[in-house]
Formats: C-alpha cells, sequence, structure tokens
C-alpha cells in the first residue's frame, strides 16, 4: 500500500485543525488540573472535617474510575441533570479534574517535604495561617512538585484522543469523518497518529528542560 | 501568679512521660537556662510555651493569660484559635536548625512578619531590620539568601529575625548545638550582647555551660520530666546539692 501524498496534502489541514483543537483542550485542560489540583491538596489538608472529607472522598473516587466514565457522564448524563456542555467544554473539564487528582498528588508530596522546621519558624515568627502558605511553605512547595507536574502535561495531551468518544474535533474524530467520506483509512489514521507523537516529542523535550531547570531546586 | 506559669503540666508521647505533674514560674525579665540529660523534656517546655506542642492536662500562663485555656467567669475553657494567638504574640523562638525561610533573602526574613504580623510600613521594617542586622554583625548580607551564609550566620540571621517581632519572651534551644566552637561563641557574644542591651525575659537550652553562667540569672536541672534542683548559676554549677545535676555537669564539662 502506497501513501498518497495528494490525498494527504488535502486533508492535513483539516487534521492541523483537529490538532489545534487538541492542544487547546490539553492547554486549558492542563492549566486547569495545575490550579484545581493544588485547590484540592489544600482543601484535603484543612483541619475542618466537612471540607476534608468530601473532598478526600471525591478525589479518590476520580482517581479510581476512568477518564472514559468521566467524559461519558459529563457529556451524556450531566445534559439529562439540567447542565449541557459541548464536547470540547466537556472534555476540557474531565480531563482538568482527572489529572486535577494527580496533580494534588504532586503539591501534597512536595508540601510534606518542606521541613518541619519551616512551619515551626512560621508560628515562632506569628505570621498567619494564609501568609504562611502564600510566602512560605507553596513558594518551597510548587518548586520542587514542577518536574512531576510537568510529565503529567504530557500524559494530558497522550490522554486527549480519548475525547473521541465525546465527539471533540481533535485528530482523529477529524479523521473518521475523512475516512466516512474517502473509506480511505490509511493517510487519515497515520497523519493523525504522527501529529500526536510530534506534539509529545516536543512536550517531552520541553519536560526535561524544566526537569533540569528545577531539579537543583528540590535539594537546595 | 508568675509572669511564666506552668501549672501540673503533664505530657506524655506514648507511654514516654515526658513531664510529669510539673509547675515552676519565671518571672518577668528574668533569664533561666535549662539544664538536664538528653530526653529530660527540656526541647518540649520550650516547645510548649511556643503552642509548638500542646500539653495533656495542666496550665500554661504568660502575665495572667493563658496559652491553651479562655476564662469563661470562673472556669477554664478550652481556648480558640484566635486567643492561643494573641497570649503567644509575645513569644519568639529561635531553633537548634536555624529554620531560615530558604526562599526569602535575608532581609525579607527579619521584615516578614514585622510587615504581615505587626503592620509595620515596609522601609521602617527595612530599616530596623538593617539595624537588627549590624547588632548580629551581619549588615552587608542583607541581600544574600540563607544557604548563602555559613551556619553561624544564618543562626545570626535567625536571631534578628526573632528580635524583629519584639517579643517579650525569647525561648533559645540549643541555637549553638548544630555549630563549630569557634562559630558558636560568635554567636553566643550576639546573645550575651542582647541579653546586656534589652530586658527580653529568655528561657535559654544550652550545653554551653560559662555562657549559661554568663547570661542567666537563673538554673532549673531537669531529670525524667521534673525539675530537680533550681539554683542561681554559681549555686548550680559551683556546689550542685542534688547528686544527679553533680553526675550531669560532670559528664558536660568532660564534653567540652
Ligand atoms: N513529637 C514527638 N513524638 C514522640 N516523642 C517525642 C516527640 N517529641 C519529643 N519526644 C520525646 O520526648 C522526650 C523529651 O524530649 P525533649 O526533646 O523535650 O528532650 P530534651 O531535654 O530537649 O533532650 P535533648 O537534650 O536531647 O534535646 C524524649 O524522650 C523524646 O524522644
Ligand atoms: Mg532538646
Amino acid at each position: 500500500m502506497n501513501f498518497d501524498w495528494n490525498y494527504a496534502l488535502d486533508i492535513l489541514p483539516l487534521l492541523l485543525d483537529g490538532l489545534l483543537t487538541a492542544l487547546i483542550a490539553t492547554v486549558v485542560g492542563y492549566v486547569a488540573a495545575l490550579v484545581l489540583g493544588l485547590v484540592f491538596a489544600l482543601a484535603r489538608r484543612s483541619s475542618k472535617r466537612w471540607i476534608c472529607l468530601p473532598v478526600g472522598f471525591f478525589v479518590e473516587f476520580i482517581r479510581g474510575t476512568p477518564l472514559l466514565i468521566q467524559l461519558f457522564f459529563l457529556f451524556f448524563v450531566l445534559p439529562q441533570l439540567g447542565l449541557a456542555l459541548s464536547p470540547l467544554a466537556a472534555g476540557i473539564v474531565g480531563l482538568g479534574l482527572h489529572y486535577a487528582t494527580y496533580t494534588s498528588e504532586v503539591y501534597r508530596a512536595g508540601i510534606e517535604g518542606v521541613p518541619p522546621g519551616q512551619w515551626d519558624a512560621a508560628v515562632a515568627l506569628h505570621l498567619p495561617r494564609r501568609r504562611v502558605w502564600t510566602s512560605v511553605i507553596l513558594p518551597q512547595a510548587v518548586p520542587r512538585s514542577i518536574p512531576a507536574l510537568t510529565n503529567y502535561s504530557i500524559a494530558l495531551f497522550k490522554d486527549v484522543p480519548q475525547l473521541v468518544a465525546i465527539t471533540v474535533a481533535e485528530p482523529f474524530t477529524v479523521g473518521r469523518a475523512i475516512i466516512a467520506e474517502t473509506f480511505r483509512p490509511f493517510e487519515p489514521i497515520t497523519m493523525a497518529g504522527l501529529l500526536y507523537l510530534a506534539v509529545a516529542l516536543v512536550l517531552s523535550y520541553l519536560g526535561r528542560i524544566v526537569e533540569r531547570r528545577y531539579k537543583g531546586m528540590a535539594t537546595a | 501568679m508568675s509572669f511564666i506559669d506552668f501549672h501540673q503540666v503533664s505530657k506524655r508521647f506514648g507511654d514516654n512521660v515526658v513531664l510529669d505533674d510539673l509547675s515552676f514560674g519565671v518571672a518577668n525579665g528574668e533569664r533561666v537556662t535549662l539544664i538536664g540529660p538528653s530526653g529530660s523534656g527540656k526541647t518540649t517546655i520550650l516547645r510548649m510555651l511556643m503552642t509548638l506542642t500542646k500539653p495533656d492536662s495542666g496550665t500554661i500562663a504568660i502575665d495572667d493569660e493563658y496559652l491553651w485555656h479562655e476564662r469563661r467567669g470562673d472556669e477554664l475553657v478550652p481556648a480558640g484559635e484566635a486567643h492561643t494567638r494573641k497570649v503567644r504574640s509575645r513569644v519568639t523562638m529561635v531553633f537548634q536548625q536555624f529554620n531560615l525561610f530558604p526562599n526569602m533573602k535575608v532581609l525579607r526574613n527579619i521584615t516578614e512578619a514585622p510587615v504581615h504580623v505587626l503592620g509595620t510600613p515596609k522601609d521602617e521594617a527595612e530599616a530596623r531590620a538593617r539595624d537588627l542586622l549590624e547588632m548580629v554583625g551581619l549588615q552587608s548580607k542583607a541581600d544574600f539568601y540563607p544557604s548563602q551564609l555559613s551556619g553561624g550566620q544564618q543562626q545570626r540571621v535567625a536571631i534578628a529575625r526573632a528580635l524583629a517581632v519584639e517579643p517579650d519572651i525569647l525561648l533559645l534551644d540549643e541555637v549553638t548545638s548544630a555549630l563549630d566552637p569557634e562559630i558558636a561563641a560568635e554567636v553566643l557574644d550576639v546573645l550575651r550582647d542582647v541579653a546586656k542591651t534589652s530586658d527580653v525575659t529568655m528561657l535559654l537550652v544550652t550545653h554551653a555551660m560559662r555562657f549559661a553562667r554568663d547570661v542567666s540569672n537563673r538554673v532549673l536541672m531537669f531529670n525524667e520530666g521534673k525539675i530537680i534542683e533550681d539554683a542561681p548559676p554559681e549555686q548550680m554549677f559551683n556546689e550542685p546539692q542534688h547528686e544527679r545535676t553533680r553526675g550531669f555537669l560532670r559528664s558536660v564539662l568532660e564534653e567540652v
């Protein structure tokens, strides 16, 4: 079987549109995961049981169930409960929530890595609790979390094809639409795969740079 | 009630009874050295005053205000967080491991509490921080990170940082134990200075006996969670009454 370059060139713009959608889902979903994960990590450390228990249960529940099921729930069930999301919005919420449960563990480890003496000193200086977090604990915990957080950006990106299941127009969804018209699957599927591979390689390369930059900090 | 008042304080960790029904008082302005063998509860006492450790029973008061209790009518009830914060705001502590904030430069380590707790304007807090740095001999290090300083320098910054919160009570837990002897001497000189130039009440745990003799006007000998001897330094070091004290002092002096 030969790769048909003319066919490939014809469908490339459509697939690139799909890639743009995949990148939007990745970036927005990842930012949401970074923010929500921190919120989860802090909520689970709360001394108030009515905060830490439900949040803990929710996080464990999300982490313990497959992303695909969560996407189905967000896209097919939630509208029945009165909240209809577009495919992309549902995908971003699903990815963001799911990966927030992973990033919250990374933050937790980072926070626990701050030596207890730092908390002691904050008490000895009478710092208000909020200030302890914003100026003492998080500035030390977050930098040491960055390498592991970066790895989750790659993992999240590689889960974007699962959004096919809820009809988000990422490259494979686009590819399937093309095949439905042309009945020629070889080029679109191969190209969609290569597009994912290219972005994943770039992300891992960036990840390695970030890791090198922050490795020193984790031990400092 | 004394200025600092421990009343029937007990503390255990698991089966380990660290403090057993301990009562003692410290007067305002007094300099008290706590001595005693390892594990006798000296750090626990200081950490309780700093509210880093909570007693199992008994009361601790500073200037007639309980750390962990509030008065409601004639009764003592468990204190709310705001009350505990208010009472402990008169106390600060310097630690064996310095515990400077590594993410802040020296100057901000010192100004952080004045600016965000006392509400001192930033430039005023910085001017005062520079004065304190000068007092500890480190005016040139204001813009360094703690990791760029030696242990002795870090501890002197920690002392400056503690003084910046304008404490009435200064707790010092083996502040020179992590340092080489010559370096430790510089830190102790700074503390002698503090003792001479301020009227802050000091509770210190140290193995530097000559220093303890110089700065303190009272020494408490701890053993197994109890005070077994309470005397001025001359008496404690020259003619200890208790056999355990004699044995302990002999072992400490041999170490040096
Ligand atoms: N957080 C803790 N958990 C369990 N045990 C503890 C804890 N803190 C202190 N202890 C125990 O309490 C006892 C008293 O400890 P403390 O640190 O007050 O002694 P110390 O007199 O300061 O001793 P050292 O001279 O070695 O510093 C020790 O047996 C110690 O192991
Ligand atoms: Mg100790």
